[in-house]
């Protein structure tokens, strides 16, 4: 086996040209500034990145079951809000580890329900997902904004500071968090039944349940799991900016659709992997690092954004076309 | 262009060859269409038929040394305009039309947009498209959108804009593949009014009786090599299968008296509204019970209560003895019940989904290992198992199932309910898109499941599916069962003369 065919086992198809994308990024930056390589930026991209890591896995699972959840910003709001209320009522900067834990425990229930809820709709209902997570978004960030009257929770003890900014041998808390996160997704997507359903449903939902795959089931599964992932984005982001604010990560909810797509998700459903998509992420972190040290304007990152994922679709499509050239032998 | 030198064929091609990166798909083919003639194409999936009909149709170019002669003229090089501007049409499976417009709109749609478009105000294109339709002897409303036809009418839809940008050399690619046998009447008779005005027609499709019905000659390919041209007069279904397969087909009457074997299913006054009523049938262990009449008796309807997805309204249902209430399809495989449905492409696989995952989806639980995840190796032993046990071809066990021709899929679509190690066995139209060839190679399998105990329920719209394959046959007609015959007892002309009478 070569090497390009080992990656493409291990990884997926998608991950090679990625890789080499990532490799020229970090090559152009790292000639444009000395500032790029060194551990002090590689160290504050790997404390970005992880809220919008976290926050795309929750989006990645709806879109390979051939859906959307429009609603992760907000229920990562809701979650983080129902820890940040928990820790007040104990007392705020003076509440224990018990707090925490329980605060912890309310904002994992809260996304996974709100999410449970959204899969039962387009389970029973058979409402398209799109439909049914903006209803969900809108109605959270309404209920978000009623609770907190449109300002900021803050006042939490000081170890919650460690999830946001604290290191375990070097490597950033949150990115210690998203790591995990991203092998547990990989693990269940490819490993788990319920991983097997979700590519099946995403491609054909009712074959699938002609074949016997509880796909009712499956769909309720995905939208309260990526209602779990996006509490612990939540309660990551809570840490992060030591507040909870409704709104907050407001502009992340489309990037992390990009991250999906420029990561190789079928935007159709059925197919796709994590791997892929954490190269994404990385790519997108390091592109938004890098201009902001060579100082160029903020909005231009999201530019450039952008410009990637339509230059990503090209290549792919150039890719297609010269395969399936070499399949015919002309 | 226009004016075309008198002759007596359509299209003539010789010694017409094409080669795809060294694979010959087309080796050295004659073929000739008499002008207003039917002519049928005959062969397997692979036989080389698809390439022929776009070499003629200027999607494909030959290989060099190959002739290709339309109505009396030498042309080199075709592209779909210029086969278009010289009247040949394709009718393609999938029809190509478009589903949001009118019937009028579809049939006039080539000269709205074509190379010189026309206005389309006042619809004054619509005493065009009338005229069209009245040359084929058919009424369509030309305001109804075409999504709401049934298959049928679009089938007509189809052939109609051909005829308005003046075809004179149709193709047709399988046009009755999913219509009933009243629907494909209708269709075969368009078909003859066309012929009779002087457009002939190539027609391709998988139903034999069909082929020597409408046709007065058929063209049989085998592996890319014209094996001849034959007159349909005096041809046999039987015979022309076997011109097609290159192998002596086994239709003779297989039969078993089962009737001292313990009954697997048994079914009393199961009745649910509008479908079906009073419906009492038995199946033994190793028997196969055929399950015939038209489209639209309510057979389906009843293997879909069979196994839970719909609730019958009265009624009993046991299986092995004990009677049963089924919810879901997962209720039915976990008491031994599998269904192989009729639509394969969209409820039988998951077609872009890969041979593997579509062989274990039935079985998930079968190959968790270690912590209850999925074990590679287990799926692939599994996989392996029954893609030799079934003598599946493949290419690689990831590769998409869609790659796959029909008959190799109905055989995955068969590994997959065998894994659920069933005690009754239901298929429904389990030949529909299968060639010939493959068709006995299914029933080849169904005979040594029912064999080694299986109970198998076989419904078919074809007759002499079920009685060359079935111990005994039922007849369902109007959500009823009308009668109960022993093939050895009968033939397929006296049952089908009952069934379409």
């Amino acid at each position: 086996m070569s090497l390009r065919e080992r990656i493409h086992a291990v990884a997926g198809a998608e991950t090679l040209p990625l890789l080499i994308f990532l490799g020229i990024v970090f090559l152009a930056f790292s000639l444009a500034t000395p500032l790029f390589l060194t551990g002090a930026n590689l160290r504050s991209m790997a404390f970005q990145m992880p809220v919008l890591g976290l926050l795309t896995l929750a989006m990645l699972v709806p879109i390979l079951s051939g859906g959307l959840n429009l609603a992760i910003i907000y229920q990562a709001n809701i979650s983080g809000l129902a820890l940040a209320w928990t820790l007040i009522q104990f007392g705020g900067p003076d509440a224990g580890i018990g707090a925490f834990i329980l605060g912890v425990t309310l904002a994992v229930l809260a996304g996974a329900l709100s999410g449970a809820v959204m899969g039962a709709v387009v389970a029973y209902v058979g409402a398209h997902p799109i439909l049914v997570s903006l209803a969900m978004m809108i109605f959270l960030r309404g209920l978000g904004e009623f609770l907190t009257r449109g300002g900021d929770i803050s006042g939490f003890p000081e170890f919650v500071n460690i999830l946001g900014h604290g290191s375990i041998a070097g490597i950033p808390v949150p990115m210690i968090i998203f790591i995990l996160a991203a092998i547990v997704w990989h693990i269940m997507l490819k490993r788990t039944r319920h991983g097997f359903s979700v590519y099946m449903v995403g491609s054909n939902i009712k074959a699938s349940e002609y074949s016997g795959i509880h796909t009712r089931k499956t769909l309720v599964t995905i939208y309260a799991i990526s209602g779990v992932i996006c509490a612990i984005a939540g309660i990551v982001m809570a840490a992060r900016f030591n507040s909870v604010r409704v709104g907050h990560g407001e502009a992340l909810l489309l990037v992390t659709v990009l991250a999906c797509f420029l990561g190789g998700i079928d935007p159709f459903g059925g197919f796709g992997r994590v791997l892929p998509v954490a190269v994404a992420l990385i790519i997108l972190q390091a592109l938004s690092s890098g201009l902001n040290l060579i100082g160029a304007n903020q909005h231009l990152s999201t530019a450039v954004w952008g410009l990637f994922l339509i230059g990503v679709m090209a290549l792919r499509w150039v890719g297609l076309r010269w395969r399936s050239r070499q399949r015919k032998g002309t | 262009m226009t004016t075309v030198s008198d002759t007596a064929h359509a299209l003539r091609l010789r010694s017409v060859s094409k080669t795809f990166g060294g694979v010959k798909a087309l080796q050295s083919v004659d073929f000739e269409v008499r002008a207003g003639e039917v002519h049928c194409l005959a062969g397997e999936n692979g036989c080389g038929k698809s390439t022929l009909i776009k070499i003629v149709t200027g999607v494909y170019t030959p290989d060099a040394g190959g002739e290709i002669e339309l109505f009396g003229e030498r042309v080199g090089t075709t592209s779909p305009t210029k086969a278009r501007a010289l009247g040949i049409a394709v009718i393609w499976q999938d029809l190509a039309l478009f589903p949001h417009m009118t019937v009028a709109e579809n049939i006039a749609f080539d000269e709205m947009v074509g190379v010189a478009p026309r206005l389309a105000f006042g619809g004054r294109y619509k005493g065009r498209v009338r005229k069209v339709l009245d040359r084929l002897n058919v009424s369509l409303d030309l305001d109804t959108r075409l999504g709401d036809l049934p298959i049928a009418q679009r089938q007509v839809v189809a052939i109609a804009r051909a005829l308005m940008g003046d075809a004179r050399l149709v193709f047709m690619d399988e046009p009755t593949a999913s219509l009933t046998q009243s629907e494909t009447d209708a269709l075969l008779k368009v078909v003859r009014t066309l012929s009779a005005q002087g457009v002939a027609v190539v027609f391709v499709s998988h139903r034999l009786a069909e082929v020597i019905d409408i046709s007065e000659r058929v063209t049989v390919l085998r592996d890319g090599k014209l094996v001849g041209v034959y007159p349909t007069d005096g041809m046999t279904q039987y015979r022309l299968g076997e011109l097609m397969t290159g192998a002596q087909l086994e239709n003779v009457v297989r039969a078993q008296d089962r009737s001292t074997a313990l009954p697997v299913l048994e079914v009393k006054a199961l009745s649910r509204h509008d479908e079906f009523k009073d419906i009492d049938l038995i199946i033994r262990q190793g028997e196969v019970l055929g399950l015939t009449g038209l489209i639209g008796a309510g057979r389906s309807e009843l293997a879909h209560a069979l196994i839970g997805m719909n609730a019958p309204d009265k009624g009993e249902i046991r299986l092995g003895g004990s009677p049963i209430r089924l919810r879901s399809i997962r209720d039915a495989i976990a008491r031994g019940v599998a269904y192989v449905s009729e639509d394969r492409l969209s409820l039988g696989l998951i077609q872009p989904q890969s041979i593997a995952d579509n062989t274990v989806i039935s079985v998930l639980d079968r190959i968790l290992g270690a912590f209850g995840l999925i074990s590679p190796a287990r799926q692939s032993r599994l996989v392996r198992h029954w893609i030799e046990e079934l003598a599946v071809k493949i290419g690689k066990p990831d590769d998409a199932v869609s790659t796959l021709s029909g008959g190799n899929q109905q055989r995955v679509v068969l590994a997959k309910w065998l894994a659920t190690e069933p005690r009754l066995l239901i298929l429904d139209s389990p030949t529909v898109g299968v060639d010939v060839g493959a068709r006995a190679g299914i029933f080849r399998i169904v005979r040594r499941l029912a064999d080694e105990g299986l109970a198998i329920l076989l419904i078919s719209d074809e007759v002499s599916e079920v009685m060359f394959n079935a111990d005994r046959v039922l007849h369902m007609a109007d959500g009823k069962i009308v009668g109960e015959y022993d093939p050895h007892a009968t033939s397929v002309q006296d049952l089908e003369a009952l069934i379409y009478a």
